[in-house]
């Protein structure tokens, strides 16, 4: 399946290697380097590349290039997803993920890559289960205590590979045990010029943060789960009882992972919570343009929203701009043309106005579209579907457990067109 | 952010200045030279006694390897290192062994015999990583040696090490494919393992070695599809695209009656619309006329009915399509779109369309999926036809992706909402997705006849975009849209004509004079015009556009000759000497053509013909139109090129092979047998589901579900696997299901189900539900029966419950739980009390008979708190079982013997005092576990809440049950509880918290020697085999001198079980006294004799597997016996 796996920043350096059948050399990258080259962003680059040996699938995460190297046919989204668990992985043990950080971990990264694949074929990808490998103890000296320890083939597993419950760890204790759920909701939303919604949706995700002694069984339900129309979940969580009885019933991981995602029935109107009142005219003599942008709370459900942000990609011919804004500050790269204004909260009583003389390159032609608008808020306290979490659970342990639950909302692909 | 980016590329800068040794450029001197001897310093370092210099050394290297530095040469010292003792620097030569191995074979082969060595090792981690580095070191040399290991790993007791086998299967197979062979035999082994760890890893090995065995898969094939929602997602994906070759093999075409005909049916409105002058392949229609007879045929011969495993395929893949993994939902989607019936595909457009949440890679392979189903299922994604919209700051190739499903879904409801959003992105900055937007609106165009004129003016009105790629590409399509009607667009072709002003993009020049040339009637004026332009310019134009040229003179120079002759001279004069042969190739050909000479061949009376001929309008059609006879979701599909090791989706059989092939013949799981028993009663329906047949394809899924499960699980029991399922549960449903016809039979079963369904601990999934199939069989097949309505309510409610608790428990407990169950009794009381089968017992008449576990605290009895009742009932039905056996009552000490010992005084514990005892009864929660009897006795003038332990501090193999919390103890009061130490046969202690509501106390139980046994039975006969036995290292013998008081056999019997927990041996001579017992944890042997001779001299022997154990015990017995 996989053959080999290299990291590439984003100048083309290939900093790690790791192969798990014969040694493919790395020349293989050329063919990636020279797509990379002729996108013009770094996103752009195929993910499937067709080579006369190989096939090369790769993915563009946190400012890094994984590129794997396929010889035989293997479904592109086994590879994809992989990847990605890789880059998951490697921030789940190193906080971020970064070209610094893998350099500063070589031989662990390393040995995490050797466990997480045999012969190219997906052997350990839990957490729970690598960090019981690789922590403090790796595979064999976890052998070897079990061996000089008292007892000598134990019939107990001690690794959560090998129990049916590979996601979870064995023996976990806490002296505080807590269970939080965080149900974070993005709004996608395309506006079109007038304000009218073009298409919106919410997409929503529990996080979770369990932190709990033994092997509790949680349930979790919610007050409507009728809202949530589509939805995807974790391996712990038993799908026939959601099914039958809409709650969510699982043993969880250890520490921190993604219970559920879900989608929210489209049909029912969704909330925006804010309006954008916008104009950018670029004028058809001389090279000038104005900028206009006001942002203004719309349906909030009472709740401020906060860390209202706008972004925009300007156009290529933009020279500079001079701009000013009535409240909170923006800052413009002319080298990428992104123009970021951070408003910060809302005031439904004085609304944010940024406006100001956008000039373009002397000679250059009017842009022919206005950039877009990409918006980013955040509701504290506020699932903007009005899911509700009713109560959670906890089944097979004694003790009680520190519980929370927490809204956000936020938003997701926010785009308003000019 | 960008901030941010500059740190890590100044800090990848410095890192790389901090580490010169690992510099980027080999070539230069100074770094090579460095290089050189940075490896003999390795070696040292290698080479030291230090593991910590050793250690680092590993470390440096391995990060050499990571980097990509060739550290080959260091490979001597290093393998010197593979036997060494720390287990780090061990696994990282193992990582470097792989990396290196096949470089340096002959060196490697010194490391073998250490991996071999592994291979023996009692510890399953050790087996299975020995294995796995032996497998990767790619050594032909060493395939024996190979294929040896894998053989016998595959039937290793621990399923881990079979999955390791499994995975070595395809490595040894890419070294040695001679080896075939053998390898399949083993992976025909292995496919029939019953475990979901093993599964997807045999599955691979399967499609890597053998994927043309299809045979291999018949008898698997039910149990892979009821593992498949436990498999690790991974073997998902494997096992769900392998299944999806296999039913195309095996079954039927679902779709092959009605949806065949419908398809043509639809296709034919779609293109009815412009049927005008769409001039279909005549082969196609052939064809679509051939298969509909086909079908017809295969309708009258027999009416679909869907096999039932095709069914359950399709119903056990269903929930996999909520994975978190977008791979597995790729999966499922594929093998709906191949295999379902046409009306139950549509549940994969919703997570298909999830997906495209995902991230951007993930997007970019699920619309190229997309968009080969929406080809051939529109209607599926139309619902989402929104979230295909697109967004200016999608990357391009997902933008030209979304385009691509937009216009396959475009039909007459729809089509103005796609173009008014096609008409936004037209006005993108983005002019690869513009070129492609404006080829979008074109196929619409072409697609659907009532938005032609629309499109076709809105084309024209981007004619005068200021963007010349914009032009261009409309004038390229508004071609290929006018070559359908020209005669009503002549304006359009006029307008057109102008723009060869100004219009320089060498494509849309030739297709304008193309147009001209091919329309040149319906713009007579106009025509001759544009060829003097052209004429003008001819030298300085494009090749393409001086092809054009000379096309549209020729067509001049045929329907207009009087006007154009010189000018179609000139220009093919020019051409004549044009750079370009195929320019002079051309312009001579046309020329011989259209120019009557006197020896102008035959040929030119039909130039006419020739140039002017009625030419089809071109198709435009989707690039993904037929992509699909790869099967989705696979490389080959999104290359649309076959990739090496592509097995191809075969087509549907025309009949289908036997199934029987699939049946399992597993005698003893009695569900089968009642389930064939079934089918031969109802020969004339589908076993699985009755009503599940008839419906066919247009059956919702979920009602179905759970009679099916039910039903399924016949083969479903076979999961369950993994050995820990004891002969005894066998034994029960067998013996049940033997008097399947018998109503006493039934009741009997019914009974033990419900035994099975109450046991406290969850037991592996698949029991209940096999148990609930069972049942919900029989009332199916014989709804007669169920001797009264509310007993079976009550079934279900108790099954429910416990399935409810049981369901996906961790294997680990309740491997072990009911292997202890098994082992203790078979019947065991619940936990709670028996309330509710008191009630049944008045009933029914139970062959297993309640009443007997009545529980009646003994007096000698701990009495413990709460749930505890029950279990320390079966402790004392053990114990009365035990002492029935045994024949001298000296064995089971009194408790008044027990000796007691503080665990907390009363002054420390502020009132609180707290002493234990080894109640030396069985701890029924675990056998493994030592029972410690704890008695809490509140002198304070308070009362204390809620007493209970946490915070144990172990050592490793160690486990302690906790006793239940005691709410409140009021002063003065006493209660004793009972817990339950795992000492791993130890004489560790077990520390752990004592905690009230206000205080923590740390305290700590260490056991004596002899309480880490329990007394087993035996004859002299067998005590004397074991005993020759234990012989050896493992006998320890000490002379000794009795005490006084203690010279008499009864009085050293007294002594010895008082010392440790063992039971007497019936022993001829009055001279010897024999002890045994067994270990609790390891259950290790315990053999003890003491001699007595004159005078008060004897001898004491004991014969322990466990040395350590031994010692300390003859240690112990010889104090309680000389003092």
């Amino acid at each position: 399946m996989i053959n080999s796996l290299f990291l590439i920043n984003p100048s083309g350096e290939i900093f790690l290697e790791k192969h798990w059948k014969s040694v493919v050399s790395r020349s293989v990258c050329d063919y990636f380097l020279e797509a990379k080259e002729k996108a013009l962003e770094p996103e752009d680059v195929p993910p499937v590349i067709h080579t006369p040996h190989h096939y090369l699938i790769s993915i563009y995460r946190d400012k890094l290039f994984f590129l794997s190297v396929i010889q035989t046919e293997v479904p592109p989204l086994f590879v994809i997803e992989f990847l990605h668990r890789v880059a998951e992985m490697i921030q789940d043990y190193f906080g971020e993920c970064s070209e610094t950080v893998v350099k500063d971990h070589m031989v662990m990264v390393y040995e995490l890559l050797e466990e997480m694949l045999d012969n190219g074929f997906p052997l350990a990808t839990e957490s729970n289960v690598l960090k019981e490998m690789i922590r403090p103890p790796t595979i064999l000296r976890s052998v070897v205590n079990t061996l000089t320890g008292t007892s000598n083939v134990g019939d107990t597993l001690p690794t959560g590979q090998l129990s049916t419950i590979p996601w979870r760890r064995a023996g976990v204790r806490y002296t505080n045990n807590e269970a939080y759920f965080d149900v974070v909701e993005e709004i996608d939303a395309i506006l079109d010029q007038s304000g009218t919604t073009v298409f919106a949706e919410i997409q929503g995700v529990v996080e979770a943060c369990v932190k709990l002694s033994g092997m509790p069984d949680l349930t979790l339900s919610f007050m409507n789960p009728r809202l949530l129309d589509d939805v995807s979940f974790h391996p712990c969580v038993r799908y026939k009882l959601w099914e039958s009885e809409r709650v969510l019933s699982f043993i969880p991981p250890d520490g921190n992972f993604t219970l559920m995602t879900y989608h929210v029935n489209a049909q029912n109107l969704v909330a925006i919570p804010v309006y954008v009142k916008q104009s950018i005219s670029f004028f058809e003599c001389g090279s000038d343009g104005r900028l206009d942008v006001t942002v203004g709370p719309k349906q909030t459900m009472g709740k401020t929203v906060e860390g209202v942000m706008v972004t925009v990609h300007l156009p290529k011919t933009i020279l500079s701009i001079n701009l000013t804004a009535t409240q909170g500050s923006y800052t413009y790269d002319n080298g990428t043309k992104l123009l970021v204004w951070d408003i910060g909260k809302l005031n439904p009583q004085k609304l944010p106005n940024l406006r100001g003389s956008l000039s373009l390159q002397a000679g250059a032609p009017k842009p022919e579209e206005n950039p877009s608008l990409n918006i980013d808020l955040k509701i504290q306290q506020l699932a903007i579907s009005g899911l509700k979490v009713n109560r959670l659970d906890m089944f097979g342990e004694k003790y009680k457990p520190f519980k929370g639950v927490k809204y956000i909302t936020k938003a997701g692909k926010f785009q308003v067109r000019t | 952010m960008s901030a941010s980016s500059a740190f890590n590329d100044e800090k990848g800068g410095s890192s790389n200045v901090g580490e010169p040794e690992y510099g980027h450029d080999p070539a230069s001197g100074g770094i090579f030279s460095s290089d050189y001897k940075r490896h003999d310093d390795l070696k040292e370092m290698l080479d030291s006694n230090k593991d910590s210099l050793k250690l680092e050394a590993m470390k440096r290297i391995v990060a050499m390897i990571a980097r990509g530095k060739n550290a080959s040469d260091l490979f001597p010292a290093v393998v010197k290192n593979v036997a060494c003792k720390n287990i780090e620097v061990k696994k990282l030569v193992y990582v470097y062994l792989v990396r290196y191995a096949e470089e340096q074979q002959d060196l490697a082969l010194l490391s073998i015999s250490t991996f071999q060595r592994g291979l023996k090792d009692p510890n399953q981690l050790i087996r299975a990583s020995a294995l796995r580095v032996l497998s990767s070191i790619r050594v032909t040399i060493i395939v024996p040696i190979m294929m040896l290991a894998i053989k016998e790993a595959a039937s290793d007791m621990s399923p881990y090490v079979r999955k390791t086998a499994a995975h070595a299967i395809p490595k040894l197979y890419s070294l040695d494919p001679e080896q075939k062979d053998c390898l399949i035999e083993v992976i025909e082994k292995l496919l029939a393992d019953k475990t979901t760890l093993v599964a997807g890893s045999v599955v691979m090995a399967f499609e890597e070695v053998c994927p043309e065995r299809i045979d291999l898969i018949h008898k698997n094939y039910r149990k892979l599809c009821n593992l498949l929602i436990d498999v690790e997602e991974w073997g998902q994906v494997v096992i769900i695209n392998m299944l999806t070759r296999y039913a195309r093999t095996q079954f039927l075409n679902p779709n092959m009656n009605e949806s065949l005909l419908e398809e043509g049916g639809g296709e034919k409105a779609f293109y009815g619309s412009d049927n005008d002058d769409d001039t279909d392949d005549e082969e196609d229609k052939e064809e679509k006329e051939k298969k509909k007879t086909e079908a017809t045929a295969i309708v009258k011969r027999k009416p679909y009915v869907m096999d039932p495993d095709h069914r359950l395929l399709l119903r056990n893949t269903k929930p996999l399509l909520q994975s978190r993994n977008a791979a597995v939902v790729m999966a499922v989607a594929q093998l709906y779109f191949h295999l379902a019936p046409k009306a139950e595909v549509g549940v994969i457009a919703k997570a298909l369309v999830r997906l495209m949440r995902s991230h951007s890679e993930v997007q970019y392979v699920v619309l190229q999926n997309v968009a080969t189903m929406s080809i051939k299922r529109r209607g599926m994604f139309e619902p989402y036809l929104k979230s295909f919209y697109i967004r200016s700051t999608d990357p391009t190739q997902i933008k030209v992706l979304k385009l691509e499903v937009l216009t396959n879904l475009a039909n007459e409801t729809n089509i103005s909402t796609i173009l008014r959003e096609f008409q936004t992105y037209i006005k993108s900055n983005d002019k690869d997705f513009v070129a492609a937007t404006i080829q979008a609106i074109g196929r619409c165009a072409t697609n659907i006849g009532e938005v032609r004129d629309t499109c076709l003016n809105g084309l024209v009105q981007l004619l005068s975009n200021r963007d010349e790629l914009v032009v261009a590409e409309s004038v390229v399509v508004i071609k290929k849209l006018l070559q359908m009607q020209p005669e009503q667009h002549s304006d359009i072709i006029k307008h057109m004509a102008k723009l060869t002003d100004n219009i320089q993009v060498p494509m849309a020049r030739a297709s304008i004079l193309w147009l001209i040339g091919e329309y040149c009637e319906h713009v007579p004026k106009i025509a001759p015009d544009v060829l003097r332009k052209m004429a003008k310019t001819f030298t300085n134009e494009e090749d393409i556009v001086k092809l054009q040229i000379i096309n549209l003179a020729a067509k001049l120079y045929l329907t207009n000759s009087k006007q154009t002759k010189l000018l179609t001279q000139y220009v093919l004069n020019l051409a004549k000497y044009d750079q370009n042969y195929d320019i002079r190739d051309r312009a001579r050909f046309i020329r011989q053509l259209i120019v009557p000479t006197d020896k102008s061949g035959a040929l030119s009376k039909y130039a006419k013909k020739l140039f002017l001929a009625l030419k089809p309008a071109p198709v435009l059609e989707s690039p993904f139109k037929d992509r699909d006879h790869f099967q989705l979701g696979s490389l080959s599909h999104l290359l649309n090129a076959k990739a090496g090791g592509y097995q191809v989706l075969p087509d549907w059989p025309e009949a289908a092979p036997d199934p029987s092939v699939r049946n399992v013949e597993v005698p003893e799981w009695t569900k089968c047998s009642s389930r064939e028993k079934r089918k031969e009663k109802k020969a004339d329906k589908p076993f699985y589901s009755d009503s599940e047949g008839e419906s066919g394809p247009t059956e919702s899924a979920d009602s179905a579900s759970d009679t099916a499960s039910g039903s399924e699980s016949g083969s479903g029991s076979e999961e369950s696997g993994s050995g820990s399922e004891s002969e005894e549960s066998n034994e029960e449903s067998e013996s049940a299901s033997e008097e399947d016809e018998e109503e006493e039979g039934k009741k009997k079963k019914k009974n033990v189900e419900k035994i099975k369904a109450r046991k406290p601990v969850p037991e592996s999934e698949s029991e209940p539900s096999s148990g609930e199939d069972v049942k919900k069989s029989e009332k199916k097949s014989k709804p007669r029966i169920g001797s009264s309505e509310s007993e079976s309510e009550e079934d279900d409610d108790s099954e429910s419950e416990s399935s409810e608790s049981e369901e996906e428990e961790s294997e680990e407990e309740s491997e072990e739980e009911t292997k202890k169950k098994k082992k203790t009794t078979a019947s065991k009381p619940p936990s709670k009390p028996p309330k509710k089968e008191n009630k049944k017992e008045k009933k029914e008449m139970s062959l297993l008979d309640f009443d007997d576990f009545d529980p009646a605290p003994s007096p000698s009895q701990v009495t413990p708190l709460n749930n505890f009742l029950s279990s320390s009932l079966v402790t004392d039905l053990e114990g009365l079982s035990l002492t029935d056996n045994v024949l001298s009552p000296t064995t089971i000490v009194p408790s008044g013997n027990l000796k007691t010992y503080e665990l907390l005084h009363r002054i420390t514990g502020e009132g609180l005092s707290v002493e234990y005892c080894f109640s030396r009864q069985p701890f029924s929660p675990d056998p493994h576990m030592v029972a410690v009897k704890i008695q809490f006795t509140n002198s304070a003038t308070s009362e204390a809440k809620s007493l209970h332990m946490e915070d144990a501090k172990l050592q490793s193999g160690m486990r302690i049950k906790e006793f239940p919390e005691i709410e409140v103890l009021p002063a003065g009061e006493t209660v004793s509880v009972v817990m339950g130490i795992d000492f791993c046969d130890s004489t560790q202690a077990a520390n752990f918290q004592l905690c009230t509501h206000t205080r923590k106390f740390f305290v700590s139980i260490q056991p004596p020697v002899g309480e880490l046994m329990m007394p087993i039975f035996m004859t002299e006969n067998e005590f004397k085999k074991e005993q020759g036995q234990l012989m050896g290292m493992n006998e320890i013998t000490e002379k000794l001198t009795l005490e006084e008081k203690c010279q008499g056999e009864h009085a050293v019997v007294q002594r010895v079980t008082t010392a440790a927990n063992l039971s007497r041996v019936p022993c001829g001579s009055d001279k010897e006294c024999r002890f045994a017992g067994k270990t609790v944890t390891s259950g290790s042997l315990v053999l003890v004799s003491v001699v007595t001779k004159e005078d008060g001299a004897a001898q004491l022997t004991v014969n322990c597997e466990k040395m350590v154990i031994g010692t300390m015990l003859v240690k112990d017995i010889l104090q309680a016996l000389t003092q």
